[in-house]
């Protein structure tokens, strides 16, 4: 071959009809890669549609470690003749396209390497039944790039084994297809592409998940009692893995439950019976998406108000309104801050990978009945739904924390007296007491109108300003208990980039690409709650011009900070963009360059 | 008519060693007259001589006058005064906290019928175990006079007009709904009322009790459905229903002796007694149960009494498979899975 071989730093664009069972290929290509040692990613872009509309899965390859998306497709393999023409203009020059060979379609591309495929006819030939034959079909292009990228059959076989959980039957009927596809290739095709994989170590020690299970493994370990949830992409698979490992880590020998999961008839009902639960001394939670919030934000603000603890995921998606429900964005966090009307932030907590949707998991729920507030989670459908590799989840390094509550002995130390609502330890945490209680001083009345310390009804001004003062303190409190941001600093550095969330991807690579090709150095900083810590104050301090990178229209988070440092706003320049894709590290240097120039 | 009940004075202490004192609210703030006041006093009489200890209950409600009374009773019962409508929800989730305290919901029409109507009939459908009162006024009070979804059509609100729209009876919709206990009462009646909210504790799953509970300010005229006169001229008792806990005397009560009695034997293990009248009312017939509704509403009657009963479908709670201690006082080791048990799923994963 004459063309210099690019190894393990490529992305493969995989198009197909949704409802194709295509998914399963998918992930076995990406899985194979991973156990090759080779670090991926994968993202999928698909319809909010059951069957028949286009959908395209991306796995980026990059032996540096990169996991951001990236516009350029160097290997695209197109199975659907809808987007044939779109998917055929998608390869980048000197790339490669792979295409089933039943698509008539005229092919119009010389600078880049052409290869049909027989799917049809290799799945016809498979010994599958007739009806799997579509599905199967998918295989034929794993089979194909087996050959073609040199693809270990090993590693395809682990990834097959994984998903068919050992099952023989299946996992040598779709074998059988990929070395069929691989043979077909081996006699038929003339690799003139450059791209090929082989065998690295930049995996090892890590696994392969998704941030909405990573959070609900991580909830079941911070010892969630009651979850109610409604469906919503791209949530539901928060709520359904608890479904799913609820019953494995939480059953005792006797099986019985330590815990309730519930679907609700909406968000309202859904969010109104994990306050009742966490109204009552339960570790609750809910899980939704944008469309949810809204609904939600009336319980919301009771909650903040009446100081009930409770765990609230919002996996965001495109809004507003019903929006692009199967694309990713950054756009709820203003919403979200502000929940619910009348004076009040919220708690919010930003996993920016899935070890820490595991990590915040767990975390939330003792922030939760430590301040006894609702504590946000803000994942995202990229983070959520996505294959990312990940550390191995860490077991919790402390014990649960449960709060100021107060149980039948702790009343009777106290001579029976207490109030609901008293600021006993001047950091705006009072103590409660829960249903089940049954000392006869415990009861109070939880109420969302106005009301004095003893939790009585009360109009007077002066009790809801002392109130309201308090839950200040409190938020106030709350920030010496956030998880402060990663920093990356390096003294004498003037520019400083603040993201969160699944951003931090596209803007690491994009500091490396700011420094390679142009020079310019930046610090960096990943917040990962609100309220900010006092670190978060002082890299912008320390910083001449702060860029805030995130995934919306506005820059939500510049809004919010613009809001907490007035002073330090004019340093602010917004990276913002929204289109319903993951920022990639490209678009993030020319903008930051661009706005650079005008320095 | 003399229950054994009623003859205990108030200063008397009953088997749980309270006396009724322990078992009152704050004053009510309500309109003087107000239906929900006697509801609020029949809860308090129930519930004392019921024995039930006031910390094994919780209250909820959600907003309107009705949603103010958990306050006017059970002071030592803890109590949850949520958001508009969403009464249910609160209640459905602070049940699986400890499943050996009580939930009693108190509503309104506007609360239950119009703006939770989907939770309420939701939480018919999953058979929360709680007693759930709409006191029903036909009238939105506590914003002064507007109608609501109960109201009848054709009545005159002084600054609303006439109503146009049918309205919507909460027990045909509870029935509807699958409801396993549907009753309905009359603020006036407070033997029917008390007795109907002790059957309705004693019940184990959800249990539906409208209360129709004039409006002395803004709904009162003699010809409206709601209003003391109509009610008490167009009510139409099903039955004499009187509570008897399983384990006191049953003492004979001279309203018994016209018709026949039939008991219908609780999930507790107690019982209640209908007395019939004019007809041979079952009310383990869902399908005699709508009828019956139809019938009265073709009438234009007031049907009381209790109109469905259903014991053997399990609570909401039941289907869980808890584990014996209540959840919120479970320990870390009983929540937190052990620490090999992450290295397994660590493993699970690819």
């Amino acid at each position: 071959m004459d063309v210099k071989k690019i190894t393990n730093d490529f992305s493969i664009t995989i198009a197909t009809v949704n409802g194709s069972g295509s998914q399963t290929a998918n992930v076995t290509l990406l899985r194979a890669f991973f156990k090759m040692g080779i670090p991926v990613s994968g993202k999928n872009l698909f319809p909010s549609n059951i069957q028949g509309l286009p959908t395209w899965y991306t796995i980026r390859l990059s032996k540096d470690g990169y996991v951001a998306r990236r516009d350029e497709q160097e290997i695209v393999v197109a199975m659907n003749p809808a987007s044939f023409a779109k998917d055929l203009a998608s390869v980048a020059p000197g790339g490669a396209f792979y295409y089933s060979d039943d698509i008539k379609f005229a092919i119009n591309r010389s600078d880049i390497s052409i290869y049909p495929m027989p799917t049809k006819l290799l799945a016809k030939n498979s010994d599958v039944s007739p009806n799997l034959r579509d599905y199967i079909a998918n295989m034929v292009y794993v089979g194909v790039l087996v050959q073609m990228l040199g693809i270990k059959m090993e590693a395809i076989q682990q990834a097959l084994t994984f998903h068919f959980k050992g099952k023989e039957g299946p996992i040598n009927s779709n074998l059988g297809v990929i070395r069929a596809g691989a043979e077909w290739a081996a006699q038929n095709l003339k690799k003139n592409d450059p791209y090929i994989v082989e065998q690295h170590d930049r995996t090892d020690g890590l696994i392969m998940a998704d941030g909405n299970t990573a959070g609900a493994l991580g909830a079941i370990y911070g010892g969630i009692e009651f979850a109610a949830w409604y469906p919503i992409t791209p949530a539901s698979s928060l709520a359904e893995s608890l479904n799913v490992y609820l019953p494995q880590l939480r059953q005792t020998k006797d099986g019985k439950h330590t815990y309730a999961v519930l679907q609700a008839e909406d968000e309202i009902a859904a969010i109104g019976m994990a306050v009742g639960a966490g109204w009552a001394g339960l570790r609750s939670m809910t899980s939704t998406s944008g469309p949810g919030i809204s609904l939600m934000s009336e319980y919301a603000g009771l909650a903040h108000f009446a100081e009930v603890p409770i765990v609230i995921w919002d996996v965001q998606r495109m809004g507003p309104s019903t929006g692009l429900p199967t694309r990713t964005a950054q756009g709820d966090l203003t919403a979200v801050y502000y929940l619910g009307h009348g004076d009040k932030q919220h708690v919010i907590l930003l996993p920016g990978s899935v070890q820490e949707c595991f990590e915040f998991g767990w975390k939330a729920f003792d922030l939760a009945e430590r301040l006894q507030t609702p504590i946000f989670v803000l994942s995202d459908l990229d983070l959520g739904m996505n294959q990312w590799m990940t550390k191995p989840f860490e077991y919790p390094d402390v014990h649960m924390d449960r709060g100021k509550i107060l149980w039948e002995a702790d009343l009777d130390k106290l001579n029976n007296i207490w109030a609901r609502y008293k600021d006993v330890d001047g950091d705006g945490i009072p103590y409660r007491t829960v249903a089940g209680n049954r000392h006869h001083a415990a009861a109070y009345f939880t109420r969302g109108t106005g009301h004095d310390e003893n939790s009585k009804y009360s109009e007077e001004s002066g009790n809801w300003e002392t109130n309201m003062l308090r839950l200040k303190n409190k938020y106030d409190t709350a920030r010496t208990m956030m998880p402060e941001p990663i920093l990356e600093e390096t003294p004498g550095t003037k520019v400083g980039l603040i993201t969160y969330g699944s951003s931090e991807a596209a803007v690491r690579e994009a500091r490396v690409l700011l420094e390679q090709a142009e020079g310019f150095k930046t610090d960096f900083m990943r917040m990962r709650a609100l309220p900010c810590t006092p670190e978060v104050f002082n890299f912008i301090k320390n910083h001449d011009r702060i860029y805030i990178i995130e995934a919306n229209r506005d820059g939500q988070m510049r809004q919010i900070l613009s809001g907490l440092i007035p002073e330090q706003a004019p340093k602010f320049r917004s990276a913002a963009h929204s289109d319903g894709l993951s920022l990639t590290a490209r678009w993030i240097k020319e903008t930051i360059l661009a706005q650079e120039e005008k320095v | 008519m003399t229950t054994p009940m009623t003859t205990i004075s108030v200063g008397q202490v009953n088997k749980a060693g309270l006396t009724k004192n322990e078992y009152r609210g704050l004053p009510s703030t309500l309109c003087p007259g107000c239906g929900h006041n006697s509801i609020a006093n029949q809860i308090i009489t129930a519930c004392y001589e019921l024995d039930i200890v006031p910390e094994n209950v919780m209250k909820f409600s959600g907003i309107g006058c009705s949603s103010k009374s958990p306050a006017y009773f059970l002071n030592r019962s803890f109590g949850f005064n949520g958001l508009h409508g969403r009464m249910a929800s609160l209640a459905t989730g602070a049940i699986f906290a400890d499943t050996s305290v009580k939930a009693i919901g108190i509503s309104g029409d506007g609360d239950t019928a119009s703006i939770g109507m989907g939770g309420f009939k939701h939480t018919v459908r999953r058979n929360v175990p709680m007693v759930y009162i709409i006191e029903n006024n036909g009238v939105y009070g506590l914003t002064k006079g507007q109608f609501s979804a109960t109201a009848e059509v054709g009545l005159n609100l002084k600054h609303q007009g006439i109503n146009q729209y049918m309205p919507v009876d909460i027990c045909m919709e509870a029935l509807a709904s699958n409801a396993t206990f549907v009753a309905r009462s009359f603020a006036g009646d407070s033997k029917q009322v008390k007795e109907l909210i002790k059957a309705a504790m004693s019940h184990h799953g959800i249990a539906v009790l409208d209360i129709i509970s004039p409006c002395v300010t803004f709904n009162n005229e003699d010809n409206a459905f709601h209003s003391y006169t109509w009610s008490k001229d167009h009510e139409a008792p099903l039955h004499e229903i009187s509570y008897v806990p399983k384990l006191s005397e049953i003492i004979l009560q001279e309203d018994f002796e016209e018709g026949t009695v039939r008991e219908v034997t609780l999930h507790d293990g107690s019982s209640v007694k209908l007395k019939k009248l004019e007809h041979d009312y079952d009310p383990t017939s869902r399908w005699r149960a709508l009828q019956m509704l139809e019938e009265a509403q073709r009438d234009d009657c007031l049907v009381t009494g209790l109109i469905y009963l259903e014991e053997n479908r399990p609570a909401l709670t039941d289907m869980y498979n808890l584990v014996d201690t209540p959840l919120n006082r479970l320990t870390e080791t009983e929540m937190r899975p052990a620490r090999p048990t992450l290295d397994k799923i660590n493993a699970m994963m690819f």
